[in-house]
């Protein structure tokens, strides 16, 4: 079967996020493939090598978003396509349509993404991609089993529970975090993604982006909602700092 | 125009969706409707709305994402409505994003507060894991579509009022709807009831590995306390799936929740905003965990949490 895997380029978890006039200040921040799509690309590697067929990465973004491409050739994927470009002012419907038209001569018998991103998380992308090529999706997976033409995939529900749904290929499939354990590139691996293809397609031949259907007007830090009291500096001092307030104070210990 | 709150039956947060769109409906001079899918209105039945429609069809009893996508496109035909308001669950992440696509437009998810400025609405949402927040507007023209984060608007704060009940029968066929969604199950009865605990030790990404567990653990002894953990702990393994606190996970309202660790990501912060009093440790001191909490320490956690466990046997001897 071809599996399309659609990854997305993130700031990397730990990265201290600096606000300029109402904007991410990005001049120094490092990167890192989006955590939920490190798991779809698993997942996708995982039922290549039960089923055969080939993983086919795809990734938009500028240059930069090229390292998060190699390293998902190194894991195992076969080739990728980089949709390349200036995509700030993108919203999930502009990528969702980029990533839709790069995959429409692909016809790719299930395409697998992460159910959000660890950045704008508006946790649709996928669904939208779905809509666009005319795919029946489902979101929040944790299992995929395929056999012949159709899958039984698990579905995370809220509360602790869980539900199977069935469906036919093609379909989109978005997948939950921690459903697989994430592989490392091996040394080998590495050596061959050097050889790997990865197709160029720029925006503009894709059409380029359609006129946003929502705009960020500005981005601003989070107000305390509640009066926090804060501890700095030595353990041992904010323990007891600590320890006096929830006694006295709060008069919950 | 008119809005349109879509609600799931018996659902703390569909109230809150509604409380939000009857808010957006008296600030922008909009009447607001309610839609139920497959039954369950009653309940809406005295609250302020221009109308309650139940949504039914064969072909919606259970739930699809092609079912209600296309039943819902179909209502919001005959309304005419301008701005749809879902509350942001797991099934309105599975087909809202759908809904809106069919209008060629984007669901603003997951908003946690809303301006209205020169007739215009604009919605705020967390960015970056909560550590940002981003004011979002609408371009074009609408529908507009917007979920409503558990928690961000006050149940108790619907309105009161009547309204009147019809029934809306879309148009649906069987070969429409691609997926066959089979019963919800538990994967086992959950042994740990959490909701009940007075004290809990949650421990987040931050303890790195699971032998550091035992640093919490040590916490949660001296205080009779219950072990809790955020997902990607219980994901790798490190503790049972039925101590983990969040959307997919428990929802615990104990008088002191430690976490230890967490940075707060709102599916952990769902599961265990109700506490009374929150105690953080983190090393980052932008953490989202540290917005909610009562009292933080800005530190590590493998210095920290010994010293707490050291002040609290001093205080017992």
């Amino acid at each position: 079967m071809k599996i399309a895997v659609c990854i997305k380029q993130v700031p990397a978890r730990d990265s201290v996020l600096r606000l300029d006039g109402g904007r991410l200040q990005d001049s120094d921040l490092s990167y890192e493939i989006n955590e939920p799509d490190a798991y779809a690309l698993e997942e996708g590697l995982q039922l290549k090598e039960k089923h055969g067929g080939e993983v086919v990465v795809v990734c938009a973004g500028p240059e930069r978003v090229g390292s998060t491409i190699r390293e998902a050739l190194a894991k195992g994927a076969d080739r990728a396509i980089h949709i390349e470009g200036d995509l700030d002012a993108a919203d999930p419907l502009g990528t969702a349509t980029l990533i839709a038209k790069a995959l429409e001569a692909e016809k790719p018998d299930l395409v697998l993404t992460g159910l959000q991103s660890d950045d704008l998380g508006y946790g649709q992308t996928g669904v939208i991609v779905a809509e666009l090529m005319g795919l029946p999706h489902a979101t929040i997976i944790m299992s995929v089993e395929v056999s012949a033409s159709h899958m039984k995939i698990k579905r995370e529900l809220e509360n602790g529970f869980f539900q199977y749904v069935e469906v036919a290929l093609p379909a989109l499939l978005t997948m939950q975090s921690g459903s697989n354990k994430l592989r490392y590139a091996t040394l080998m691996g590495i050596k061959k993604a050097k050889t790997k293809e990865v197709r160029k397609v720029d925006v503009a031949a894709l059409g380029g982006l359609p006129e946003a259907a929502v705009t960020t007007v500005r981005m601003f830090l989070p107000e305390r909602s509640k009066q926090s009291q804060i501890f700095e500096g030595d353990p041992r001092q904010a323990a007891a700092k600590l320890i006096e307030k929830l006694r006295f104070e709060a008069r919950v210990l | 125009m008119s809005i349109l709150a879509v609600l799931e039956q018996g659902n703390r947060m569909s109230l809150e969706a509604l409380a939000a769109s009857q808010q957006f409906g008296a600030e922008l001079g909009l009447p607001v409707y309610a839609a139920v899918v497959g039954g369950g209105s009653a309940e809406l039945a005295d609250k302020k709305l221009d109308g309650v429609y139940t949504v039914e069809h064969a072909l919606l009893s259970a739930y699809t994402a092609d079912g209600y996508s296309l039943a819902l496109h179909q209502l919001m035909a005959k309304l005419g409505s301008t701005l749809v308001v879902f509350p942001h669950t797991y099934q309105v992440r599975d087909f809202a994003p759908k809904l809106a696509t069919s209008f060629r437009k984007v669901l603003v998810s997951d908003c946690i507060g809303h301006k209205v400025e020169n007739g215009q609405i604009h919605f705020v949402r967390q960015v970056f894991q909560g550590k940002i927040n981003a004011e979002v507007s609408f371009a074009g023209n609408p529908p507009f579509f917007a979920s409503v984060q558990a928690g961000a608007w006050r149940a108790d704060s619907v309105m009161a009022g009547s309204c009147t009940a019809e029934t809306f029968t879309p148009e649906l066929s069987a070969a429409q709807i691609r997926t066959k969604p089979l019963e919800p199950f538990r994967d086992a009865e959950r042994a740990v009831d959490l909701s009940a605990a007075q004290i809990i030790v949650s421990v987040g990404r931050g303890i790195k590995e699971a032998e550091n567990i035992a640093v919490a653990q040590k916490l949660a002894d001296i205080l009779g306390a219950e072990m809790a953990a955020s997902r990607p702990i219980c994901d790798n393994g490190w503790m049972p799936m039925e101590r983990q606190v969040g959307s997919s996970g428990q929802t615990v309202a104990p008088k002191i929740y430690f976490a230890i660790g967490i940075s707060g990501a709102i599916q952990h912060l769902v599961g265990m905003k109700g506490a009374k009093t929150v105690v953080a440790i983190n090393r980052d001191p932008e953490a989202p965990i540290f917005e909610i909490a009562d009292y933080g320490i800005v530190g590590d956690l493998f210095q920290v949490v010994p010293a707490i466990v050291d002040e609290l046997r001093k205080a017992k001897a």
